[in-house]
């Protein structure tokens, strides 16, 4: 039941760095979630309803990509698809790693770009240069 | 434009979680995690008194509202810290954060953070903790493992409280063990009644060892 403090985390994020690529409103949110956590989807879209109007959001979409829990084993090097339970190769019985299912993050945003900005710059390099994507966190 | 970000959605927390961590080097720090009524604040009580003289522990309560759990923890001695989340499920780095400046902690061995009652969220808040325990008692029911796994995973020990009380329930000791052991293999498992205070040395041994390791 915390998905609303989750999704605040995740629209204070994309604000931040919305406001640092000159993004005014954002069309789209992608976010990562793997099975191992709490959180559950329906859960934050149902936060992500009721939170988005009258703000930069207003409208995105909002995707989710579940990622299931896969370990792999030590010793065989087989990889898994378990379930929530037990983390067991299900070939050999020894205790696995997880390999997948913890992932949390968003993944990217696409948004709608200040109009001002290009008649903005002056000097025009910062222009060319500047508001690239693929900035990493 | 598309911006790829990459980045994780507690980054907020986690950084906070790390600026606790730094702050609490040198002293030992656990994270008590149950459904509410399981008894924390029992186990707390009686672990302040058994382990009196030999381990200093300051306490930071999280609780919905009301501070009826600082008061009987502070009844102990110990010096506490109530945080009310007022409505929020788990306590975040933040809170923790703040309610550290409030306890002295160059004179305190060991700080027991009791979380907000509930078994799902606070497994996802990194603290600044060294350790996770788990609290389970008795009465809830031994299927609470396999239904809140996360908390287990997560957990570097397991009490099982209210164990006077398994003579009158279907509370299958062997069977639930079993479980918590499939779930997470390196669990220490403390079968506990904080009310009557059997099993209380071994798990007040753990604490002590846990609080001599990192002092060295």
């Amino acid at each position: 039941m915390h998905e609303i403090g989750l999704m605040t985390s995740v629209m204070e994020q994309i604000t931040e760095s919305a406001r640092e690529n000159g993004i005014e409103r954002i069309t789209k949110v992608k976010l990562v979630l793997g099975k191992m956590n709490g959180a559950l989807p329906d859960a934050l879209e149902f936060a992500w309803e009721i939170m988005t109007p009258e703000s930069i959001f207003v409208g995105a979409a909002l995707e989710i990509e579940q990622v299931d829990i896969v370990v792999e084993c030590p010793k065989c090097g087989a990889e898994s698809a378990v379930g929530e339970i037990a983390y067991f190769c299900p070939e050999c019985g020894a205790r696995a790693t997880v390999k997948k299912g913890q992932e949390f993050y968003i993944d990217f945003y696409e948004g709608d770009e200040r109009k001002e900005d290009t008649v903005e710059g002056s000097d025009g390099a910062e222009d060319s240069a500047g508001q690239r994507p693929g900035r990493e966190g | 434009m598309k911006v790829v970000m990459a980045q994780r959605i507690l980054r907020a927390n986690d950084q906070v979680a790390r600026d606790n961590r730094e702050r609490l080097q040198g002293l030992t720090t656990v994270n008590l995690i149950s459904s509410p009524g399981a008894g924390k604040t029992t186990l707390l009580e009686k672990t302040i008194a058994a382990l009196k003289g030999e381990v200093v522990i300051s306490v930071v309560e999280g609780d919905i509202y009301t501070t009826r759990d600082a008061e009987r923890i502070a009844g102990q001695g110990a010096d506490v810290v109530q945080i009310n989340t007022e409505g929020l499920c788990h306590l975040d780095a933040n809170m923790v954060g703040r309610a550290l400046d409030q306890l002295d902690l160059a004179a305190t061995d060991l700080v027991v953070i009791e979380n907000v009652g509930n078994l799902v969220c606070p497994a996802e808040f990194d603290l600044g903790e060294d350790y996770k325990v788990a609290v389970l008692s008795v009465t809830e029911g031994g299927d609470k493992p396999a239904k809140y796994p996360l908390v287990f995973r997560q957990s570097h020990a397991a009490v099982i409280n209210k164990s006077d009380l398994i003579p009158y329930t279907d509370f299958n000791l062997e069977t639930v063990t079993e479980e918590i052991m499939t779930i997470n293999p390196d669990l220490e498992i403390f079968v506990i009644s904080a009310r009557t205070g059997e099993g209380l040395e071994k798990w007040c041994a753990w604490l002590r060892d846990r609080v001599r390791e990192k002092k060295s």
